[in-house]
């Protein structure tokens, strides 16, 4: 039932003229870049500031206009007898899925007409893919949250776009304050586990250790390198984004299954 | 300089008439190097045909020339030097020599004079050596064409590939060195050059300078060194067109520059290197004409450097151009390419109309709490960068490139 549900929303979503105005953009944005660095390197670094920042954006946006542009048909679907976490999951995924096959396609289809196959940058572009589709079902998550929380379309709108902000601005913003003013703390070990709570500062980084500017980070680089590098480090670091997309989902699941509607 | 060694082959070629060839061979009636620079007279020649000759600690202490033909190899024993010139007019060249001592109280090497002048060593061979060639109180000599390679993993029980210890006029040129310590290292070296050589893979530096003046280094490259130069408490320095590559760890620099005075770095590359230059107590600098691309700090400036001037330079794709640890600037940075540079040129000079800042916040911000590095490139460290670049508060506000060049030079 709940890929009956998803299949709608996915489709429903692929017909819709977002999905490919998105589609687009990624795909003009690789041939562009391409076309200007002729360095899949350099255009990785620029792909990842875009990536990190875009995707969550995107996701936050995407997944709480559909929840209330879909909210009367949820209300049809609430009125049969489906389970409401089959509902909510499959709406979920629905969106998710699509935003993310945008990016997998509108980025791929370019670098690999660009070789990227062959060349020694493959595992980069992969690592940035994964992350951008981690940033994207985390982010559309915690929007159709925030959706569920907020019957007003205006405030709901107003907490997803600020919860992007946190995410994006404002957490590496209180990050920076609070190493600055402990500064005379040993912070390498803090600096770690901040960075863990932060979906979008956690994807950046394990971009930024990939591109090997690792050594710009001295020793605080080596000790995430340290950490990272091993494949120990990695597995906790994608455990960690694997919660962050189970968090608002469970969260999700639960305030479905009590809201009023 | 050149016309000291002209004045020498003179000399030898006049005495050349004198002189008499040793051979030495499995088969010649004389077989043994040691007999050979017995019996030779003072600039007579040793022939070494191929084969595999023990020498160890072998004193050379008249002036010879010795060749060695293809094959020709020297086996040390791993005791002690391999040989020792103690000998002014001492030529060698054409030897592989291998096994040299080991010792940690001893500075053994495979070549070593002392007090020697007018020497030449020249297409030698030195594999695994503690140090390869260490030269002491030796002036008018040559270095060249020489390939000393090692294994060595750590500081503390390796050497130097070419060591210079007190040396006057030596010429330096056209070696590789790799796996060893330092893979040049002059300490109180006056009035010497460095040219075209390879040094890479090394422990600690390509080239390393102590307490040395009036000497030059151009055309070498230094890659993937655990630094690429250091240069240190010297004065009237010339370094030109060297190539700095990928010299890249946590500590690392392409080149270093520590209590210098009066030099010059002219047209030099420094490509993927974590701090292109770092500079600490450097006065009278120019730098002109060198590209930085692809580093993680193009320039760290530490304190007390004056009057430095930095034109004509092309700065491309650094993570970070220009760093700086304190708000006072007497370096002059006008009229270099930056390639992140968004000002317009209105006029078409060819100049920016707007100034450009080199250092950014965050740069600042890295300096006095290196552990924000690990914000680098996030959106909030773009904000803040674009906001001191409106109205700057914690950088230099005279630190500023009033003639930004639009084109690269």
């Amino acid at each position: 039932m709940i890929l009956k549900v998803l299949k709608y929303s996915f489709s429903d979503l692929i017909r819709s003229r977002w999905s490919y105005v998105y589609l687009a953009f990624y795909l003009v944005l690789g041939f562009v870049l391409l076309f200007l660095n002729d360095n899949l390197s350099k255009a990785v670094i620029t792909l990842m500031n875009i990536v990190v920042v875009l995707t969550p954006m995107i996701g936050t946006i995407f997944g709480i206009m559909y929840f209330y542009n879909s909210r009367e048909f949820t209300e049809l679907l609430l009125a049969q007898p489906i389970r409401r976490r089959t509902i909510f999951l499959g709406q979920y995924l629905g969106v998710s899925l699509s935003l993310s096959l945008s990016l997998v396609l509108g980025l791929g289809i370019p670098f690999i007409l660009y070789g990227i196959t062959q060349s020694s940058q493959i595992w980069d572009f992969a690592t940035l893919l994964i992350s951008g589709t981690f940033l994207t079902f985390i982010f559309t998550g915690l929007s159709i949250f925030i959706g569920l929380l907020n019957s007003n379309k205006i405030k709901g709108f107003g907490y997803a776009i600020l919860m992007w902000l946190f995410f994006a601005v404002i957490y590496d913003g209180i990050f920076l304050i609070s190493l600055v003013v402990f500064d005379d703390y040993p912070l390498d070990k803090f600096t770690l586990f901040a960075s863990f709570f932060n979906p979008i500062d956690l994807s950046r980084i394990m971009i930024l250790l990939k591109l090997d500017i690792s050594a710009l980070l001295g020793y605080t680089g080596a000790l995430f390198q340290k950490f990272f590098g091993t494949g120990q480090g990695l597995i906790v670091a994608f455990t960690m984004l694997l919660l962050w997309v189970a968090g608002p989902m469970f969260l999700l699941v639960k305030k479905s299954s009590k809201k009023d509607f | 300089m050149r016309l000291t060694i002209v004045s020498i082959l003179l000399f030898l070629l006049v005495q050349v008439g004198h002189t008499s060839t040793w051979n030495i061979c499995s088969t010649c009636p004389m077989q043994t190097l040691e007999e050979a620079i017995l019996k030779a007279a003072p600039l007579d020649t040793v022939r070494v045909q191929k084969g595999i000759y023990t020498c160890s600690d072998l004193e050379l202490r008249k002036p010879i020339t010795l060749i060695g033909e293809e094959g020709a190899v020297l086996d040390g024993l791993g005791t002690g030097y391999v040989l020792k010139i103690l000998s002014d007019s001492v030529s060698i060249s054409g030897f592989k020599i291998i096994n040299s001592g080991r010792s940690y109280t001893k500075d053994f090497a495979a070549i070593y004079t002392y007090r020697a002048n007018y020497f030449t060593l020249s297409n030698l061979e030195i594999v695994d050596p503690f140090f390869g060639i260490l030269l002491e109180k030796s002036k008018n000599g040559t270095v060249i064409n020489n390939l000393i390679y090692g294994v060595s993993k750590r500081e503390a029980d390796s050497g130097n590939g070419i060591h210079l210890w007190h040396c006057k006029n030596v010429f330096v040129e056209n070696n590789e060195v790799y796996g060893l310590r330092d893979g040049i290292y002059l300490e109180f070296v006056d009035d010497s050059q460095v040219i075209e050589n390879y040094t890479h893979n090394n422990l600690r530096y390509g080239l390393h300078f102590m307490f040395s003046n009036r000497d030059e280094y151009v055309d070498n490259v230094f890659e993937n060194n655990g630094a690429g130069v250091a240069v240190m408490f010297s004065k009237f320095i010339v370094m030109k067109e060297n190539r700095f590559t990928h010299n890249w760890g946590t500590a690392s620099y392409g080149l270093l520059l520590k209590e210098i005075y009066d030099a010059e770095v002219i047209d030099n590359a420094f490509t993927e290197n974590t701090i292109g230059i770092f500079i600490d107590g450097s006065t009278r600098i120019n730098y002109t004409g060198n590209l930085f691309e692809q580093n993680g700090w193009a320039i760290k400036v530490s304190g007390g450097c004056y009057t430095n001037k930095f034109y004509e330079n092309n700065f491309i794709g650094n993570s970070f151009d220009i760093s700086y640890n304190s708000k006072m600037n007497d370096n002059s940075f006008n009229g270099n390419y930056w390639s992140d540079y968004t000002g317009y040129d209105l006029d078409k000079d060819g100049i920016g109309d707007v100034p450009y800042r080199p250092v950014k916040l965050f740069s600042y911000i890295v300096n006095n709490t290196p552990e924000t590095i690990i914000l680098l490139r996030s959106l909030f460290v773009d904000i803040i960068n674009f906001s001191e670049k409106v109205s700057p508060v914690f950088t230099p506000d005279d630190l500023i490139d009033n003639q930004p060049s639009i084109m690269s030079f």
